[in-house]
């Protein structure tokens, strides 16, 4: 098994009564139920909040917000188990973001060896 | 404010059991602090503006974000629900998943959960019924102590006791396996029935206390047959008795607070809809192979109930359910009440010959109504002076001044002839 990490991008540009919101949340307890049940599920990781600041180089420099655009915004992270690279992707694809346009980024975690 | 107590009570057992579960019942104690706040901050909020619309919902959302609130400030300082676990500790499952154990249906499961999990066998009955009346019919430690005519210092140990087994417990009690289901499904029907009688037969001088509890106790067992696998014929017939029973509560006592017993009740104060709706559980108790001491009760009860009048009651078949009734679980409260029902069909000499021949009669020397009935029965056999020592006896173990005034005006019958007999009302 290794580890992999899924950043989660976008999905929040389609306007969303709190009904809807309230079932997409749903969504995703269900989704994190079903990756926790199959042993696929390391740490839930949180959601993100969209504003906040960037600190920049050498005179940390700080910035509002992270600038991008808000299909590209990284709005959530959780940490997985999967076979490989192949099988994390295989099971990104349950994850309710893709309803919402959104996407799933899957990273493999970098072994660091000394 | 008229939502008042009867609110925060049924409240109080419904979010106390959601609580728990999302907590943990390890944190039992944590969980009722939750939902007293919130009932403080409901008095607060709403002296000023007013009850709502919907004052439990309002109930709800209140401890649902206190809850909100304690599970983020404590999620790593404290353990919550096992088996929630990392569900609660990421923002992106904990609201939901809170929510959906606040959903209308997960609120009954608690209830019910709750239910299970506090008739502990490592409990006895009467610590499982103070639990009962605490935790899921928000009783307070005084109203508890009123109930069961003990001293608050003894209910309020006797519940922290309770309590800590309860929080030492692995878990709240797993209603969805069908196995254990069952295996504890006869000790909770044996809480229930101890509370309901407590209310219809206990020592409180109480009235109102008294007919609350009976009212909780069929409250409980109504959520027992709402369950699929607490539909049994046993609960049906628990039902049944605690239905047919209740219906005769109108009557029991008169306007100026005087107990009249069964007999001498105006039978037009019965609540003729519990009676319906009691005879409708006890055809549907007759499923199955099993004959219980809640079936043989409520039947006792149902022939009272079909009865138009006192004379037109079958004593016969009364004292042959009595009978059966005996052969399921014999105590001399069950072969006394037998004995009033022979008196009843064969006269008053065979009744006191009934009486003299109950095994471990001695057990009954504590109870107001062992001496009464055989000082009516004495009474209705002309000797006026044994029926006077019998019910002075009685007078001297009553247990409130209702009991009390009851046999004050029973000594002063033996003074007069002719007086009309007497049948106590069955224990």
């Amino acid at each position: 098994m290794s580890e992999f990490t899924y950043l989660y991008r976008g999905g929040r540009d389609t306007p969303q009564s709190p009904e809807q919101r309230q079932k997409q949340l749903q969504k995703w307890a269900a989704w994190f139920k079903e990756l926790g049940a199959n042993g696929h599920l390391k740490e839930l990781g949180h959601p993100l909040e969209t504003a906040g600041m960037v600190v920049k180089g050498n005179q940390k420099i700080v910035t509002d917000g992270p600038y991008a655009e808000a299909k590209d915004l990284v709005g959530g992270f959780s940490l997985i188990e999967a076979s490989d690279l192949a099988h994390a992707v295989e099971i990104s694809k349950g994850c309710p973001i893709l309803e919402v346009g959104g996407s799933v980024e899957v990273r493999p975690v970098m072994q660091i060896n000394m | 404010m008229d939502a008042g107590d009867h609110l925060f009570r049924r409240e109080s057992g419904r979010l106390v059991g959601a609580l728990t579960r999302i907590f943990g019942v390890h944190n039992l104690a944590l969980a009722e602090d939750v939902v007293q706040d919130a009932f403080c901050r409901a008095l607060e909020v709403w002296r000023i503006r007013g009850v709502p619309e919907n004052p439990s919902a309002w109930l709800m959302a209140t401890a649902k974000n206190s809850a909100l609130d304690v599970l983020r400030r404590e999620r790593t300082a404290r353990s919550f629900a096992p088996e929630l676990g990392r569900f609660l500790q990421s923002e992106w499952t904990l609201a939901p998943v809170v929510e959906e154990l606040f959903a209308a249906d997960a609120i009954k499961d608690d209830l019910l959960c709750m239910m299970f999990s506090c008739c502990q066998p490592r409990l006895s009955e009467q610590a499982q019924v103070a639990l009962i009346l605490h935790i899921l019919c928000g009783f307070s430690v005084d109203e508890i102590a009123s109930a069961f005519v003990s001293s608050r210092a003894a209910t309020e140990k006797r519940l922290t006791r309770a309590k800590k087994v309860l929080a030492g417990s692995k878990r709240l009690f797993d209603i969805t396996a069908p196995a254990d289901f069952s295996a504890r499904l006869p000790a909770v029907h044996r809480a229930l029935y101890l509370l309901f009688n407590e209310g219809y037969h206990g020592a409180s001088a109480e009235t109102a206390v008294r007919a609350e509890l009976c009212r909780e106790a069929m409250r409980l067992n109504a959520l027992l047959l709402k369950h699929p696998l607490g539909r049994t014929p046993m609960t049906y017939a628990l039902a049944a008795l605690m239905w047919l029973d209740a219906a005769r509560l109108p009557a029991r006592v008169d306007a100026s607070g005087n107990l009249i017993s069964l007999l001498d009740q105006d039978r037009s104060q019965w609540d003729q809809e519990l009676i319906v709706e009691g005879l409708k559980f006890l055809e549907l108790s007759a499923a199955g192979a099993d004959l219980t001491q809640f079936h043989l009760e409520a039947a006792i009860a149902s022939i009272h109930a079909c009865a138009r009048r006192t004379e037109d009651t079958d004593w016969k078949t009364i004292v042959s359910l009595y009978d059966a009734l005996m052969t399921i679980r014999p105590s001399p409260i069950i072969a006394l009440n037998r004995a009033i029902a022979v008196a009843q069909n064969e006269g008053p000499e065979r009744g006191l010959e009934e009486i003299r021949s109950i095994t471990n009669r001695d057990r009954l020397a504590v109870y107001p109504f062992y001496s009464a009935a055989l000082a009516e029965l004495e009474l209705r056999s002309g000797r006026h002076e044994t029926a006077r020592e019998h019910f002075r006896a009685a007078l001297a173990l009553s247990r409130n001044p209702m009991e009390r005034r009851f046999l004050d005006r029973r000594l002063g019958a033996c003074e007069r002839d002719g007086t009309p007999p007497i049948y106590y009302d069955q224990v």
